[in-house]
């Protein structure tokens, strides 16, 4: 039981690190990427060819595909998101979706159908474990991932809060206008905002290669626990996605403890359930009040 | 005379008077469509019927709901899982597949209350995790035989070419009557509302429009006929495999066939299910690239051509075929008036 426990909390770690950018698109840009799953497996096949091809660990991989993603998303912001944020609400969400199944097919054009993993590319990493009791013991990936989606959320937190970008990135996303008018160049900064989501996207990708397998199809499962993640814990509140990531996972342990196919149904009823709480408890009392604490510069 | 005694409202225009003639004359001519086509056009014009409806209850949802859903493919998929259920249960399969889409919309009733208080892109992505679970839990049912599926063996009782006509007039009457339900209440009262809501929610609010229950309307009647559509396509393919049935793919073909005809526009909707079909028999064995040129499309159609073809025909030549608005006629002014 208490295994179970330390696993679903170590498997939130995953959840809350692709759910990072999500959020943060959603909070920040009041834009929600259909394409965000996509993209992580997109990073994911990017460490899986380095590694295949060249041998390069998915460590060092990183220090190629982090920046590639980078690319990526000041591009996505560019040539799409600019435009069809102009266009209204659903043109976003419609033009995400569709580069989703243009970069899901490609990647199944490219790779095929099998299942991949970087865990060949890590030696013993991949299955190495700290004891912590007998009965009790910790995957190395786990916990990397767990610190790694911890690392990632502060970092984002601290960079709203602490710098100047971080601040242009509130201003622009409070009232892009009104930031234009005091020198904020907001076109620019919603660019900077996307790579630097769309490259937490690329370190998602590894945390998903690196402890399970994944397939060019996987993107769609990814967004949905992203999605699932970030609107338990409270969209736009970073600590509240960890949160939200770590009960996803806790209702899926749950859920393959009842039964062997209840693994993804406990994740999802636990969404569920959340929606239906949100119904008696509006958006202005305690959940509003408690996301604006977590969000208030400390300054 | 005063101005506003000049201004009249245009509901219909010479065109459109004969344009509703053509498509009644259209409907009668495909009634008797199996005494003229062959079994493969039977088969084939089906499947354009279907994808008609999936299209205009996309369209009727997103286009005039302003509710973009990424997973109406658990409506379609529970229409064809109630199907099998009911015609196990003993009810004919003809009557199962209607029933079944009656069943559907019953269920979408509830799951609004829940669905709708989310906004725009929460909403989308939500509905696809009611997709998944619906999907889930029909995996459960020991009769599905999870991803082996099973099949509508009670349609065996009727010969083959029985069996074609009755689809394919099932699709033809179901297609018939989801249209004409969604052209008389988008030219009602409640139409009109519906359109205030697609142009402007917090406006409509203000001048009176119920506006969550007009959506709800919508939720409802787009799901009654995406598993009207799943049932009927269960028919044609006969055997149910869960995966295929409850795919994300089917939104991708809703999406791609309103964004490529005209979102918001009740013609558009006929018209990207056309270039669909057309498109899906032309390159359908292209596999992977032609998944890939719908993905491709709906992104290039969203962003550079935003209403569709038939939003720039009628903005070109100010053409309304099937008009669902009301357009106001002004005199011409001369000067000194």
């Amino acid at each position: 039981m208490i295994d179970a426990l330390i696993q679903g909390v170590l498997l939130g770690g995953y959840y809350a690190l692709i759910a990072a950018g999500l959020s943060f698109m959603f909070s920040v840009m009041k834009v929600i990427n259909l394409a965000h799953g996509s993209l992580a497996v997109f990073a994911a096949f990017m460490l899986f060819t380095l590694g295949d091809r060249f041998g390069l660990s998915p460590f060092l991989g990183l220090l190629i595909v982090l920046p590639l993603m980078a690319v990526v998303g000041w591009l996505l912001q560019k040539l799409m998101l600019e435009r069809a944020n102009r266009a209204g609400t659903l043109v976003p969400i419609l033009a995400t979706f569709g580069l989703s199944i243009v970069i899901d097919n490609l990647l199944f054009q490219q790779f095929g159908a099998n299942t991949r993993s970087l865990a060949p590319y890590i030696g013993s990493l991949s299955y190495d474990s700290w004891q912590i009791t007998d009965e009790i013991s910790v995957g190395k990936v786990a916990v990397l991932t767990f610190v790694t989606a911890v690392v990632v959320l502060g970092l984002l937190q601290l960079f709203l809060s602490f710098t100047p970008l971080g601040r242009a990135v509130r201003a622009t996303a409070e009232d892009g206008d009104t930031a234009g008018l005091v020198g904020i160049d907001a076109r620019k900064i919603n660019a900077v905002a996307t790579a630097i989501a769309i490259v937490t996207v690329g370190l998602a990708g590894a945390a998903l290669g690196l402890r399970a397998t994944f397939d060019a199809y996987a993107g769609g499962a990814q967004l949905l626990f992203a999605f699932e993640a970030a609107v338990i814990g409270g969209a736009g509140s970073v600590w509240g996605t960890l949160f939200g990531g770590i009960a996803l996972a806790l209702g899926q342990s749950l859920g393959a403890q009842i039964a062997p196919q209840g693994f993804l149904i406990g994740g999802h009823v636990v969404f569920f359930v959340v929606l239906f709480a949100r119904l008696f408890l509006p958006g202005s009392t305690f959940r509003a009040r408690l996301a604006a604490a977590l969000r208030r510069p400390a300054a | 005379m005063s101005l506003s005694e000049a201004i009249a409202v245009e509901r219909w225009t010479p065109a459109s008077r004969t344009a509703v003639g053509v498509v009644v004359l259209l409907a009668i001519a495909l009634a008797f469509g199996p005494s003229f086509l062959g079994a493969g056009a039977t088969d084939r014009l089906t499947a354009l019927f279907i994808y008609i409806i999936l299209a205009a209850m996309w369209n009727a949802l997103a286009g005039f709901g302003g509710l973009v859903s990424v997973g109406q493919q658990a409506f379609f998929g529970l229409g064809a899982y109630f199907a099998i259920r009911l015609a196990d249960a003993g009810l004919d399969p003809f009557v199962s597949l209607a029933v079944a889409a009656v069943l559907v919309g019953v269920v979408a009733l509830p799951l609004s209350f829940l669905m709708l208080r989310l906004g725009g892109g929460e909403f989308a992505i939500g509905m696809w995790v009611v997709a998944e679970l619906a999907h889930l839990l029909v995996n459960l049912d020991t009769l599905v035989r999870g991803e082996t599926g099973t099949s509508l063996i009670s349609l065996n009782v009727y010969d083959t070419v029985t069996r074609r006509n009755t689809i394919y007039w099932l699709a033809l009457g179901a297609m018939l009557a989801l249209l004409g339900v969604l052209f008389v209440l988008l030219r009602s009262r409640t139409g009109a509302a519906i359109q205030a809501i697609r142009d402007n929610e917090s406006a409509a609010a203000s001048v009176g429009v119920h506006v969550l229950g007009t959506k709800r309307g919508l939720f409802v009647l787009a799901a009654l006929g995406a598993g009207m559509a799943g049932a009927l396509w269960l028919a044609t393919s006969v055997t149910f495999q869960p995966k295929s049935f409850f795919s994300v793919q089917w939104t991708a073909y809703m999406i791609f066939m309103v964004l490529v005809g005209g979102i918001g526009t009740f013609e558009g909707a006929i018209i990207g299910a056309v270039i669909f079909f057309l498109v899906e028999t032309w390159f359908g064995s292209a596999g992977v690239w032609y998944l890939v040129g719908l993905g491709a499309a709906a992104v290039l159609f969203s962003l550079l051509l935003p209403k569709g073809l038939w939003g720039a025909v009628e903005s070109r030549w100010s053409l309304r075929l099937l008009p669902v608005g009301y357009r106001l006629k002004l005199p011409s002014l001369k000067a000194g008036e």
